[in-house]
């Protein structure tokens, strides 16, 4: 401010001519907005920052009471019990359960689904389902979690009566619905961005659309679709709503998709919803499974972009 | 070593009808992919069409004008909606206050000012993780730094700067979008005749991208109304009897900002309370809320893609 206002002191000391003034002043005005438009990208910087500054801060206070060797290889997750456990194993094969079964649903689905839109639907095809696959990526996820508990739940029941009310089963199944768009989308980016010319190649060898499909276009595009599943992946991990609703809460180290289990999300849930104090180790304790949700996503999301941005094919 | 003629042209004769079937059966896997690609496709859209069936038909007796002027109650039958959907409402004015100007701004700065050097990078590659982070997590860091850091406590002005916070990579990011279409030529001709920067970015490059960062603005904020976790994570209380203070007041200046440190509850966080109680006469509550908030989020994202299917075919440079 003070050099600006000097500026403009020495433009009428030295009588500079009134437009050369009022440029300077312009510039001023045209900086101070350009310093505004940066504070607010910087903004995208501060919300990581914060967000790893009180991570570590509260898994700092959590760690000194309880171990790393406890916290990794324990297999008892019970903090807010008498008797507290803290080892993180259970949330973790819970989240990984849940996330397996989600993904051995929208692997398969959003490859083919991909594979349809690019090389086999019409135009008009796309133009009208894309749009609605879009609807289903913005529907809230508690609707889901509505849909697994008191849908998916019962009917599944009719063909496993011993199935328990809470199952990790229906939750990865409804999730793996969810997650379809999304793979979908970002793989079917990578199909058409392989260029005609091979595709046309293909076919004036005699190949059909589904030879070509499967040995020209999707070779091509393997990084794009991998780069999807590792996206999925990492989509599945950090879903809340759904497996807080219908997988249950009860942490439990087991792999078998049909019994219930909490994930690290509905842990985090569940100690929110109740009454907490501040500091306390139970609070302490959704901080350190946010950090090991938050690495998990983290590795998965920069994984995704790697292969993406290093393995794609120049054409 | 070549064949004599004869022998060739039997060979080929003999290999016809093999050649000839395995035309048809590749033909005939075409058709078998394209089916079950068809109903790959046909999964989502039929989930959704369920999902949707079935919350309005088990949440039907609900719907009524009661269920939106009524308080939460412990008898099922008389539980509203009415401090929730206030809740969502008040929630979402700061959410959109933050994140439109900040999400805007932001892309603004990134697509027209940043020069290209790490720093640009390091923003860039912030706001694509930021993307990709679970919601729960910015549940967490309110908790942390809102709540407690800076002592908001558990109020709507926590909860629309979380989610303002949660949505600002899609605004971001559908600015940028949006300014990237909008060719050179119009900032070289504004500049030719002598506008500043601001004056071209303001004036031309805000005008022409309108469209584009209301779409992502809608997108945003259909996101926002059902995100249920990370408000879950702030601490909202579940049961509120009663409604914040009324933003506008009778006397000068007439504004009332005490609402935003008032507690509340939104419709999604009331849709769980429902959901989660053993009692299958609130499971009908739960499943009347679910069919109102995908109505709305529906109709959001149904304008949004709507607007942006327009301006793609309206746009001629």
């Amino acid at each position: 401010m003070n050099t600006a206002t000097n500026m403009l002191n020495n433009a009428t000391a030295l009588q500079i001519s009134p437009r050369l003034a009022k440029n300077i002043r312009r510039n001023f005005k045209e900086r101070i907005i350009e310093l505004i438009l940066m504070l607010a990208a910087l903004s995208a910087v501060f919300t990581t920052f914060a967000i790893v500054a009180i991570l570590l801060y509260e898994s700092f206070g959590f760690f000194k009471s309880v171990s790393l060797v406890e916290f990794f290889t324990g297999t008892q997750w019970t903090p807010l019990f008498e008797d507290a456990h803290y080892g993180i194993m259970p949330l973790i094969a819970g989240t990984l359960t849940t996330s397996f079964v989600a993904l051995a649903v929208a692997v398969p689905v959003g490859t083919i689904t991909a594979i349809y839109l690019s090389e086999f639907a019409s135009h008009k095809t796309r133009e009208i389902t894309k749009p609605i696959l879009e609807l289903l990526v913005g529907v809230p996820t508690i609707a889901f979690g509505y849909f697994a508990l008191l849908f998916v739940t019962p009917l599944l029941q009719k063909i496993f009566p011993e199935l328990p009310g809470f199952n990790m089963l229906s939750a990865g199944l409804v999730m793996g619905v969810m997650i379809v768009p999304y793979i979908a989308s970002v793989a079917e980016d990578a199909m058409r961005a392989v260029p005609m010319s091979m595709r046309e190649g293909s076919y004036a060898m005699g190949a059909t659309r589904f030879q070509t499909a499967l040995r020209v276009v999707t070779p091509a595009a393997t990084s794009g679709i991998v780069a999807a599943y590792i996206l999925a992946i990492s989509r599945a991990v950090g879903e809340t709503m759904v497996v807080a609703v219908a997988a249950g809460q009860q942490p439990n180290l087991t792999f078998d998709p049909t019994e219930g289990a909490a994930t690290i999300t509905a842990y985090i849930v569940q100690v929110a919803m109740g009454d907490l104090p501040h500091a306390s180790i139970g609070y302490q304790s959704i901080f350190a499974a946010g950090l090991v949700l938050f690495v998990m996503t983290l590795c998965f999301n920069i994984l995704g972009h790697v292969v993406r941005k290093k393995y794609r094919e120049q054409y | 070593m070549a064949l004599p003629i004869s022998q060739t042209k039997a060979s080929v004769l003999e290999n016809l009808d093999a050649v000839r079937a395995m035309i048809r059966r590749h033909k005939r896997n075409d058709i078998v992919f394209a089916t079950i690609g068809l109903l790959a496709l046909m999964l989502g859209l039929l989930t959704l069409l369920t999902l949707f069936v079935n919350l309005v038909m088990d949440g039907y007796p609900r719907f009524n004008l009661q269920f939106l002027s009524d308080f939460p109650s412990r008898r099922a039958g008389s539980a509203g909606l009415l401090s929730a959907w206030v809740g969502s409402a008040l929630i979402m004015i700061v959410t959109f206050l933050t994140a439109v100007p900040v999400g805007v701004a932001a892309g603004l700065y990134l697509e027209e000012y940043a020069p290209k050097n790490w720093f640009s990078d390091l923003i860039e590659i912030n706001v694509s993780n930021l993307a990709g982070v679970p919601s729960i997590i910015y549940g967490l860091l309110a908790l942390g730094l809102f709540v407690y850091g800076l002592d908001l406590g558990q109020s709507i002005l926590t909860a629309g700067l979380t989610l303002g916070l949660l949505i600002l990579p899609i605004v971001i990011v559908s600015t940028r979008e949006a300014i990237r279409s909008i060719p050179v030529a119009i900032r070289e001709a504004a500049y030719a005749v002598g506008a500043t920067k601001w004056q071209v970015v303001s004036d031309h490059v805000v005008k022409y991208s309108q469209g584009g960062i209301l779409t992502g603005v809608i997108i945003g904020m259909s996101r926002a109304i059902g995100e249920t976790a990370p408000i879950i994570t702030i601490g909202a209380l579940t049961f509120i009897a009663f409604l914040p203070p009324s933003p506008i007041s009778d006397v000068a200046p007439y504004l009332n900002f005490e609402w935003l440190s008032s507690s509340f509850t939104v419709l999604p966080i009331q849709m769980f309370n429902w959901l989660s109680r053993p009692d299958h006469a609130f499971h009908i509550n739960a499943a009347a809320t679910g069919a109102i908030i995908i109505v709305v989020t529906l109709l959001m994202n149904g304008t949004a893609i709507y607007l942006r299917y327009k301006i793609r075919k309206n746009i001629k440079w």
